[in-house]
């Protein structure tokens, strides 16, 4: 029985595999056909950046706040840390553009996760609202700081004439970020690593009695979660070639908190679908462009007060919705 | 030396605004378990309100000012049905993103409705300016000074000293045993967000009266330091959050003076830290253990 | 050497002597049960022994070294793993996720491996079966696929014990393995309990309410009031104690 079960486990995740193979191969047909055949034009282009962005940044949070369960409301400071790292490794190098690219985004990511490190202490100590409340602090203290050292970041007026690496241009390289960068998160979630840090979500008080060490799994998940936010930011700088602290606010951070919610915390795939229809979205829908923020705060009540509505349960009990909600494991 | 004072009663008076402001996270926090993230903004509604309130022709300055406050109360209980309530049982992250989205909600909706110019307030207190010595007080700095010292007497007195406060103690200390014991413990939600947020009202009528403009996210920022001063003082705690925000406001000030204006946020969020790794529960708070 | 030897442990809450000069020895492979009336200190004392209450006093030997000081997580890598008086499971991941969380301390690859999936797949596939193989022995083989919270109490409590299990433990802490289940679901676990500790070789603490699950299978007992050691022995003996029923029932 436990054999044969393994084999079907076995069979299962190989199946997944080639899914994904096929997700992504369809995602580059997709993506060239879109730019070469140039039904997109110029501007529609140029949200795909901002929809790679926006992908990598909601993952990236999705597995603090959806796999970790704590509430990160910083999220846009590791980007900004990302950015500017980036932002400042390209222009004052000048080596060939694959070089300065390749040492902008490591130097992006793991500045960011350095962060991610540092925040990731007094996280130790704390959770649920309070730790919630020092992410906002950090987010805020970031801009803060980035406004103050002129010298380096020239303060509130920002960083200009950053290289256009990533704009629509390149946009076979944001996508393979984009795909790396999701196809990583992914796996660390689906190996033993993923399982600790959601087993930490679920019942800390278990999974330590279990063996595992809370302290180093939550930091973990925040450094990851640093990392790619740090990506994110190196696309984002390289996108619009401009930066400065008051784009990185906490109105950032509250709209990639959207796509998680939207999305399913702790849906990877949710966190996709919700960052690609939230960004294109409200670029189609220019004209109401005033109504977008008053649309995702509605979105986020209404979707928590559905997900733990007596409705929701009467639904999910008495038809055919039950596996579309209890089952979420085996997802990428 | 005059610099010093001078600078003292710059951080005094926002910190006596933040203090109100804390009052109504900290009671909040104390009887729901919860961080009201709107209530920042509920700051801003009252703002609005006075300023309507001013401009119609017809109405006088106490009422526009008894409106304002009240508005804001009411506001604060039909969020609490309408948002909080539902989610009682819920986990406090989903509780605490209602709230956000809630916060998010007043600010764009009031974006829509007013555009993000902000509108200028006209001046409605009449106090003489002060002078001692050669430093300069402004009749909005007493009065703001006076309302809230007052405002902290009987509130602490109404916690302490009456039935309904004892209640409402009784409440945030064992909400299923108050109820045993007759207490509506729904009733007394309410009650603290209509408090709460009333004294929110009068901090965003004494807010427009020193910086005389009303905008959609007035209230965001406020509301966030009055947060920080309210954990900085210790959340669930009265004398906490008054302790809480005088002590933010002289920090911002003192840092913006001799420091620099441009590390305020980082110095404000930075002590929130601090506070936050060291005594978790702030300078007032009790601790909570997690029983296993 | 007994595998558990706890000597004048203590531990002060404020100025409240929870727990108070309490000694046990147990044997390796032994079903040993703890005893006492509501607030004794019983759950208190399973604290203390995982890590979660540092003691005021007193020093912890598993198999001749003592554990006191140590965190939670290393504890449970000595060699004691829990269950929990008011069941925790991990809600939203399923019964064979649970065990494999179980499983995390010996199944171990790296990160870059589960990056790249190799050899992470083959590990994961051999905890997959490991995990299979325990939860048969508790008849949960089945549902191995559902959401922990969506199993019936009984099958919780089970999961809960083939989850601690899964660490591979010396020692065994059960805490009210039997609380909220009919005579029927009782005696089944009692049988539960005693196949486990053949099938695992593990040494076997309890706490209990149920006299008779007590009698029925421990070996011996220890008996808890006030933070002390009331009386211990045979549980014939310990139970027919007259101190022990003016414990439990009152002058």
């Amino acid at each position: 029985m436990a054999n044969e079960f393994v084999k079907a486990k076995t069979k299962e995740v190989r199946k997944s595999t080639i899914q994904k193979a096929v997700i992504i191969a369809l995602a580059y047909v997709g993506v060239i056909a879109l730019v070469s055949s140039g039904v997109l034009g110029y501007q529609y282009s140029s949200v795909l950046i901002s929809v790679a962005v926006n992908i990598i940044a909601a993952v990236s949070l999705n597995l603090v706040t959806g796999f970790l369960g704590e509430l990160s409301l910083g999220h846009a400071g590791f980007m900004a840390i990302g950015a500017y790292t980036g932002a400042l490794i390209t222009l004052h190098l000048n080596l060939p553009a694959p070089v300065e690219i390749f040492l902008g985004l490591a130097g992006a990511g793991i500045m960011a996760a350095i962060f991610g490190l540092i925040i990731g202490i007094p996280v130790l100590r704390l959770h649920g609202d309070y730790l919630a409340i020092v992410t906002l602090a950090f987010g805020q203290i970031i801009a803060s700081i980035l406004n103050y050292v002129k010298s380096i970041t020239g303060g509130a007026a920002g960083l200009n004439n950053i290289e256009e690496y990533t704009t629509s241009d390149h946009y076979l390289l944001v996508l393979t970020l984009v795909v790396l960068s999701v196809l990583i998160m992914s796996n660390i979630i689906n190996s033993r690593y993923g399982r600790a840090i959601t087993a930490v979500r679920d019942n800390y008080i278990a999974a330590e009695a279990t063996g595992i060490c809370i302290r180093n799994y939550k930091i973990f998940a925040f450094v990851v979660g640093a990392f790619f936010a740090g990506i994110a930011g190196f696309i984002f700088a390289h996108n619009v070639g401009v930066i400065k602290p008051s784009k990185f606010d906490f109105n950032m951070s509250i709209n990639i908190l959207v796509f998680v919610v939207l999305g399913g915390m702790g849906s990877i795939k949710g966190s996709i679908i919700a960052a690609v229809v939230l960004t294109v979205l409200p670029e189609a829908l220019r004209g109401l462009s005033d109504y977008r923020m008053l649309m995702y705060a509605v979105i986020l009540i209404v979707v928590m007060l559905f997900n733990n509505s007596k409705l929701r349960k009467r639904l999910v009990e008495e038809s055919g919705l039950k596996k579309l909600f209890t089952k979420k494991k085996g997802e990428a | 030396m005059s610099s010093f004072v001078e600078q003292f009663l710059n951080g005094l008076i926002p910190g006596s605004i933040y203090a109100l402001i804390a009052l109504g996270y900290t009671m909040v926090y104390g009887i729901a378990k919860m961080i009201n993230f709107a209530h920042g903004d509920i700051i801003m509604v009252g703002a609005y309100i006075l300023l309507i309130g001013l401009n119609a022709s017809g109405v006088p300055t106490w009422l526009a000012i008894v409106l304002a406050i009240a508005g804001c109360g009411i506001l604060g209980v039909v969020i609490e049905k309408v948002a909080y309530k539902p989610l009682r049982n819920a986990p406090s992250l989903a509780v605490l993103i209602t709230a956000i989205g809630m916060s998010y909600f007043l600010q764009n909706l009031f974006l829509v409705i007013f555009s993000s110019k902000g509108k200028s307030v006209p001046r409605f207190i009449h106090v003489k300016d002060f002078k001692i010595g050669d430093i300069t007080v402004s009749g909005n700095m007493i009065v703001t000074l006076i309302v809230t010292i007052i405002i902290m007497i009987l509130l602490t007195v109404f916690i302490n000293k009456t039935k309904l406060g004892s209640a409402l103690r009784a409440v945030s200390e064992d909400k299923g045993a108050a109820s045993l014991m007759g207490i509506n413990s729904d009733l007394m939600i309410s009650m603290t967000f209509a408090i709460g947020s009333a004294l929110a009202g009068v901090a965003g009528i004494l807010w427009v009266s020193m910086y005389d403009k009303a905008y959609p996210t007035l209230g965001a920022i406020p509301g966030i330091k009055a947060f920080v001063a309210a954990v900085i003082g210790g959340i669930g705690s009265v004398p906490g959050a008054m302790i809480g925000g005088i002590a933010l406001g002289l920090v911002e000030s003192f840092t913006k003076a001799y420091i620099s204006g441009e590390l305020v946020d980082a110095f404000v969020f930075g002590l929130l830290i601090i506070v936050l790794i060291f005594k978790p529960t702030g300078i007032l708070g009790r601790k909570r253990i997690e029983k296993v | 050497m007994a595998l558990l030897e706890v000597k004048n442990l203590g531990i002060s809450f404020g100025g409240l002597r929870a727990v108070d000069d309490f000694n046990i020895r147990i044997e390796e492979g032994q079903l040993y049960g703890l005893i006492g009336p509501n607030g004794a200190g019983k759950t208190t004392i399973f604290n203390l022994l995982t890590g979660v209450y540092k003691p005021t006093d007193g020093s912890i030997l598993l198999d001749g070294k003592n554990i006191v000081g140590k965190s939670i997580h290393k504890i449970s890598h000595e060699g004691i793993a829990r269950t929990f008086q008011n069941i925790r499971l991990f809600g939203k991941m399923t019964v064979l996720e649970n065990v494999k969380v179980g499983l995390h301390s010996q199944y171990k690859y790296s990160l870059f491996a589960g990056i790249f999936q190799y050899p992470a797949i083959k590990k994961e596939a051999q905890m997959t079966e490991r995990a299979m193989e325990i939860l048969e022995v508790f008849g949960l083989a089945e549902d191995a696929e559902l959401l922990a919270s969506n199993l019936p109490y009984g099958q919780q409590r089970k999961l809960e014990i083939a989850r601690a299990l899964a660490t591979n433990p010396k020692l065994l802490l059960l805490d009210e393995p039997a609380a909220g289940m009919n005579p029927n679901e009782t005696k089944e676990l009692m049988d539960t309990i005693r196949l486990v500790r053949e099938k695992f070789h593990v040494t076997v603490l309890l706490i209990e309410h149920d006299m008779k699950l007590v009698s029925g299978i421990c070996e011996e007992l220890t008996v808890l009031n006030f933070g002390t050691v009331l009386t211990q022995g045979k549980p014939e003996d310990v139970l027919n104690d007259p101190k022990v029923i003016t414990a439990y029932l009152g002058e």
